[in-house]
Order: C-alpha cells, then sequence, then structure tokens
C-alpha cells in the first residue's frame, strides 16, 4: 500500500480551477519534489493535503495510508501523521514555543492512545531537535514565531517536524528566504529525518534546495498538472532551461 | 466563511453555576423607602453615624434619581430600572455566628462547595482566607484568628461596623463619596454587607484574603461594599470572585469598592467575576455596575487592580486609582470577555496627583457571538503631577462577524513633563493561526483556547496562581462552542 495516494484530483477557489486532475503516488521511503512555476497550484496541493478547509474538491480522491483524507479534519490528518511545513508560517503571541509544541506532540499522542509527555521528559527531546536545526535555546520560552526572522520561522518548522516525527512531511517553500546557511541547516534538519518508513515531498520553485536534499522524483506541475515527471535530473534540466520547455501543450492557454 | 457559521453555536454555552440554593429567607418586602433604609440599619444593628450617612445618601439618591442621572455615557442599552420592583435585603434566616462555622445553615456550606470554595478547615491547604457573601449578608470568614495574630483584620463589613467603627469611619466614603455617581449613592444608602480588611504598618499578609459572592435569592440586588486599607509599608493581596443562579429577569448588582494604600503599602486586587450572563438570547442575567476606586494616599504606595470578566449581562465598572502619593504607582490589567449578547463597558481611570507617579493600563478585550465590548478609560496629569508616566495598551479580539468592539480612551495632561504612551489594536482571531494550530494535531477549539490565552497572557501574569488557572478554565467555558 503507498502511503500517499492522489487520484484525479480537481480542486477550486472561488469558482476557479486551480488543479485540474492530479495523479500521484508516494511510497514510505521516498522524496517527491514537486516543482512548477508560480500560480501553478503547488501551495494550493500542499494546502488541500493539510485539509485547510477554504478549498472545493471537485472531483477525485486522495488517500493517505489507506484512509481517505478528504472526510478527515485537519488537526486528524496531523494526528494520522501528515505534516505541513508553512511557506508562512503564522506568529500565536503569548503561547511560548515550548508550550506550543508539547500541546500538539500531546495531541498526537493522545490521538495514537499513547502516554503524554510531561515537561521534565519533553524539553530534553526538544532541546536536542532544537540543537541539530542550530536553534538558540531562548526560542523555547519565545512567542511561537513571534519577531523570529525569516530563516528562524522555518527552522522552526523543521524543528516541529522533528519532534512530530510525521509519516509524510509536506515542505511548502521552506527554501524561500533562506540564505545559503541557513539553507544547509535546514536541508541537514531534513535528511536526518529521512528514513524508510516516512516520505518527504518538498514543494519548491528553485532547484537550489534539492542540491542539499537530492529526491528520488521530481514532478513538474504547471498551470494545475502535473506535465512531467522524471528523477533528480529532471531538476537540473529544468534549472536549465526554465519552465517554458515543459507546457508546450498549455501554451495559448489562458490560466 | 465556516467560522463565521460555526459561531453560531456559541449558543451551546452552558452557565454551570446557575442552580438555586433552598434556604429561608429574611426578606425585606420590594420596594425603597426611608424606612427600607432604616429598616436595614437598624437590622444590623448599627450605629447612629452610619445611619446618617445612609440617610444622607438616600436622600441624594432620591434628588438623582427623580432627575433620571443613572450614568448614560456608557455603552451599554437595557431597559429602565424600576428600583421600586426590587428587594434590598435578603439574608437567609439561620443567623450566622460569627464564631463558629458550624452554626453556618448547611446548604449554604453545601452551595460554596459546589463552587468550589473551599470554606472548612481543608482551606488551610489552599492558604486562601475566605469571606463569603451570601445574598446580603456575610455568611463566615476563615482563618481570622491566625490573622488576627498579625493585627490583620479580615470580616464582614457589618462585623467592621460594629468591632472597629473609628476605622470605618475614618475611611468609609473617603474614596468613593456617595455623591460619587448614582449607583454609588444607591449602595451607600442600602448596601448589607461585604468585606473589610485592615492591615496595620509593616505587616505582610501572608496569605491571599478572599472573598466569595453569591446572589442566591430572586428579585434581589446585591449591594455589598468591600474597604481595605493598608498602613505604612503593609502588602495584601485580595481576590474576589462572583456568581448567580440562572434566572429570567436582570437582577443588579451595585458595589461598592475602596482601597487606602498608605506610604510605601501595595494592595494587589484581583476579580474574577462570573455573574450569570444571561442566556443566549440575552434573557436575564446581571447588570454589573460597580464603582471601584482605590487611592494612594502615601508616597510609593502602590494600587494594583487585575479583573477576569466573563460574565453579566451589562459589566459597567471602572477599577481606578488617585495616586495622590509622590511616587505612586497604579496598574489596572483587564480581560473583559462579550459573548452571546453580553455588553461591557469597562476600563480604567488614573487620576496623578503626586510627583513621578506612575500608571500601567492593560486592557484586552474579547468578543464573539453578538456581545459588545467596550474599553472606556481615563488618564489624567494633574499640574502638579511632575514627571507622571502612563503606558496604555489596549488590545481587541474579534471572534466571528456579529459582536463589536470599542475603544474610548481619554487623555488630559496638564503638566508638560509627563510621558505617556498609548498603544491600541484590534484583530479577528485568524483562521491562519487555527489552521497552524489544527496542522500540529490540536484540535480546533483547543487552538482558539490556546490563542485567546495568548492574548491574555499579559493579564493572566498578573493573577494569583489558582486565580489565573480558574480564569483560563472559566474563559474556555465562556466561549465553548464559539468556534465549532
Amino acid at each position: 500500500m503507498s502511503l500517499l495516494e492522489i487520484k484525479d484530483l480537481h480542486v477550486q477557489v472561488d469558482n476557479n480551477e486551480i488543479l485540474k486532475g492530479i495523479d500521484l503516488t508516494v511510497n514510505a521511503g521516498e522524496v517527491h519534489s514537486i516543482m512548477g512555476p508560480n500560480g501553478s497550484g503547488k501551495s494550493t496541493l500542499a494546502q488541500v493535503l493539510a485539509r485547510r478547509e477554504s478549498y472545493t474538491i471537485t472531483k477525485g480522491e486522495i488517500l493517505f495510508n489507506g484512509k481517505d483524507l478528504l472526510t478527515m479534519k485537519p488537526e486528524e490528518a496531523a494526528c494520522e501523521g501528515l505534516f505541513l511545513a508553512f511557506q508562512y508560517p503564522v506568529e500565536i503571541p503569548g503561547i511560548s514555543n515550548a508550550y506550543f509544541l508539547r500541546a500538539a506532540v500531546n495531541a498526537v499522542k493522545k490521538y495514537r492512545g499513547e502516554d503524554e509527555l510531561d515537561a521534565m521528559d519533553f524539553l530534553p527531546l526538544l532541546k536536542e531537535k532544537m540543537r541539530l536545526l542550530e536553534m538558540d535555546e531562548r526560542f523555547l520560552n519565545r512567542p511561537v514565531n513571534e519577531g523570529f526572522s525569516g530563516g528562524e520561522k522555518k527552522r522552526n518548522e523543521i524543528v516541529q517536524m522533528a519532534i512530530l516525527e510525521p509519516k509524510l512531511a509536506v515542505l511548502d517553500e521552506t527554501d524561500s528566504g533562506l540564505d545559503i546557511d541557513a539553507l544547509k541547516v535546514v536541508a541537514k534538519g531534513v535528511n536526518t529525518m529521512r528514513s524508510k518508513d516516512r516520505a518527504i515531498v518538498l514543494v519548491t520553485h528553485y532547484q537550489r534546495l534539492l542540491d542539499y536534499i537530492v529526491p528520488d522524483f521530481v514532478h513538474v506541475l504547471v498551470n494545475g498538472r502535473i506535465v512531467k515527471s522524471g528523477g533528480p535530473e529532471l531538476a537540473l534540466e529544468l534549472e536549465d532551461k526554465g519552465y517554458s520547455w515543459t507546457e508546450p501543450e498549455t501554451v495559448g492557454a489562458k490560466r | 466563511m465556516t467560522t463565521v457559521n460555526q459561531i453560531q453555536d456559541l449558543t451551546d454555552k452552558e452557565y454551570k453555576w446557575g442552580f438555586i440554593t433552598s434556604v429561608d429567607e429574611d426578606r425585606l418586602p420590594k420596594g425603597l423607602d426611608e424606612d427600607v433604609v432604616r429598616l436595614i440599619s437598624a437590622k444590623k444593628n448599627e450605629p447612629e453615624f452610619m445611619l446618617e450617612w445612609r440617610l444622607k445618601a438616600f436622600r441624594y439618591w432620591v434628588t438623582q434619581e427623580k432627575e433620571q442621572a443613572e450614568p448614560k455615557w456608557a455603552n451599554v442599552k437595557f431597559p429602565a430600572i424600576d428600583y421600586q420592583n426590587m428587594v434590598y435585603y435578603s439574608a437567609p434566616k439561620k443567623k450566622p455566628s460569627l464564631t463558629s462555622l458550624d452554626e453556618v445553615d448547611p446548604e449554604i456550606l453545601k452551595t460554596y462547595e459546589k463552587l468550589g470554595i473551599p470554606l472548612l478547615e481543608q482551606q488551610r491547604l489552599a492558604g486562601v482566607a475566605v469571606d463569603a457573601v451570601f445574598d446580603s449578608v456575610s455568611v463566615a470568614t476563615t482563618f481570622k484568628e491566625k490573622l488576627s495574630e498579625l493585627g490583620i483584620i479580615f470580616c464582614s463589613f457589618s462585623e467592621a461596623v460594629q468591632n472597629h467603627p473609628d476605622l470605618v469611619k475614618k475611611y468609609l466614603g473617603s474614596v468613593v463619596p456617595y455623591t460619587d455617581n448614582f449607583f454609588a449613592a444607591l449602595n451607600a444608602a442600602v448596601f448589607s454587607d461585604g468585606s473589610f480588611v485592615y492591615v496595620p504598618k509593616g505587616v505582610r499578609s501572608p496569605m491571599e484574603l478572599s472573598t466569595y459572592f453569591r446572589i442566591n435569592a430572586a428579585e434581589t440586588g446585591q449591594f455589598e461594599r468591600t474597604l481595605i486599607v493598608a498602613e505604612e509599608g503593609a502588602y495584601v493581596s485580595y481576590l474576589e470572585g462572583c456568581t448567580a443562579p440562572i434566572r429570567d429577569e436582570n437582577q443588579l448588582h451595585a458595589a461598592v469598592v475602596e482601597l487606602v494604600a498608605l506610604d510605601n503599602a501595595t494592595i494587589k486586587y484581583s476579580t474574577v467575576q462570573n455573574w450569570y450572563p444571561g442566556d443566549k438570547d440575552g434573557k436575564g442575567g446581571i447588570y454589573n455596575f460597580v464603582t471601584k476606586r482605590g487611592k494612594c494616599l502615601g508616597k510609593n504606595s502602590k494600587i494594583s487592580w487585575t479583573q477576569v470578566e466573563t460574565g453579566s449581562a451589562i459589566t459597567w465598572k471602572y477599577p481606578s486609582c488617585i495616586l495622590q502619593g509622590d511616587n505612586s504607582v497604579g496598574e489596572f490589567y483587564s480581560v473583559a470577555l462579550t459573548n452571546n449578547y453580553q455588553q461591557a463597558d469597562t476600563g480604567t481611570k488614573m487620576i496623578h496627583i503626586g510627583k513621578n507617579t506612575k500608571s500601567t493600563i492593560v486592557a484586552k478585550g474579547i468578543s464573539a457571538g453578538h456581545g459588545q465590548n467596550t474599553y472606556r478609560g481615563m488618564v489624567k496629569i494633574l499640574k502638579g503631577a511632575a514627571g507622571a508616566r502612563n503606558y496604555t495598551q489596549c488590545d481587541s479580539l474579534l471572534i466571528g462577524d456579529k459582536c463589536g468592539a470599542h475603544t474610548f480612551p481619554y487623555i488630559e495632561v496638564k503638566n508638560a513633563s509627563a510621558r505617556m504612551e498609548h498603544e491600541a489594536s484590534t484583530s479577528k482571531i485568524g483562521e491562519d493561526q487555527i489552521f497552524y494550530l489544527q496542522q500540529r494535531g490540536i484540535a480546533r477549539e483547543e487552538a482558539v483556547a490556546m490563542i485567546i490565552n495568548g492574548f491574555c497572557k499579559t493579564v493572566f501574569r498578573e493573577l494569583p496562581m489558582e486565580f489565573a488557572v480558574e480564569a483560563q478554565k472559566l474563559l474556555g467555558i465562556s466561549l465553548e462552542g464559539s468556534v465549532g
């Protein structure tokens, strides 16, 4: 059984069709990259997977771990092991990072019928993950994402991923706004998370991230459709030629 | 869009303190005239000065009532109150003994137990001394002996009038005179009990002092009066909590609180107000028209108000500080929540008189359902208040699209050396924030509670520990169902 199966997925926002029939299968242990120009529907796909409700699914289905993802609430999908690293992580004033993360971990544990962690057990675990992402311990007590720089927010997303240990992690433009050093740190964090039990989907505009996280598969998303799939070499080709060469069949079609 | 629809479910909210205790009441007939005032005073066996003061207050109130001089500037709406259609004194019949809890009607003790107020000796563990006011009279004050060893007086107002008339005479009305406003005048005329605290020179109260107010009887107004005096160098932290049964008619609660802090004294006053807010259609609920004011009389004195207001159909209250002593400090930390058809017009006044006086105002308003939430504040820097400083922060959070948040900050500065800061924000609870938390596995309701607790954090951390926990829970309950 595949970890994620997307079949003929059509998605609308305000009566505009954004995704026009996506088919994608992701198995545990694989890293997929979804690349595409701005407005191609990449982020929509990521948000739909995380069960954001502002999208209308007009057709198709998604199976996550064999279960119907489209009937799950966002928190259920999360507890089933689906993680989204946000392109724009939001700020939660007044709630410390440590408190928030423990609440999240315990929500997931509770869902799975496991024992919840108290602060004594949780903190060392969190500190370890923060070291991995080279984040200072003062971030423990700072309100979630408040006053964080762009790079700090992105690293904080990966800390969350590391602590939640999802089955499927979807990283939405995690590389945007990162300088090269921060990118390396984030990539290191993601690479340590690679395992045979876990799949990772990297949504990105640029090939740059893929120098550090080498995917098994690359898919090119243009105008709501996957127009090309291949190995890591496809990303390099894209870098070289741009996206236009992948979309001959859509030339002239107005988005 | 989904939030808006789900917000209609706000109505699921339940008020779990709404039960009625059946006790025999000694109550006066409805209506108010001079005889009622005399009768209340007589029932309490009051000295002459009290009766005179009450009568003066009553006569003043009558003139005010004739002129229909109820405060009309507040941003709240309610039908005219018929002051003759209300009971002004109701007391549990079994006469509470002042020496032993054993003689308190067991029904009342059960009520307090239900409310989670530890009246009996186990409260020693909680480290909270409690005075409990049931309808019009104070039924039990605990820990009295332990406190009195330190010279701290903590008793019902009636007892204070009997046992410490000089202190009462000296300070009663010294901060809130009966001419202050319509409801203060009414309270002065008919108030039947309340709490009295006196902390002598140099004494730090070793425990939190607490009063629990409970309205039980129907058609009864509650008019309690609290007076706290902290002598030179004294410190006291005082908490009050309030609940009432569910009744269809509105009930009036018009309390007065006066605080006096002498040189280097500190008074910390915390309130968790959870009077019955009315039902989902706005029927019933308490009219909470309260005058609270503290006077920093001495130099380096400090008065700090913290309030969490989740109850009442209408809240009209402005815990204030008169900063008379040089270097004195006034603080006001507030969370006010309005849901369904609740209305709140609340805030503070900081009157800077002394030199280098400092005030801080942090007000957080949360509106949900059809709730209307108004912050009204005044910062006044008088001529002599050289070097005065004020910091004001007002934040409003809206849940749904049928509620309202309003801010009316008044600033009056007569000394050019004053420094004023004012920050204000209004935000809607963000779908982005909720979704972010949900994506991490946190259920929608908990996500909302978490965002709101974060919003209120700067106020909650001013509350004593146990109270902070209670306040957080209360916010959660008050918003139950509000976001699906």
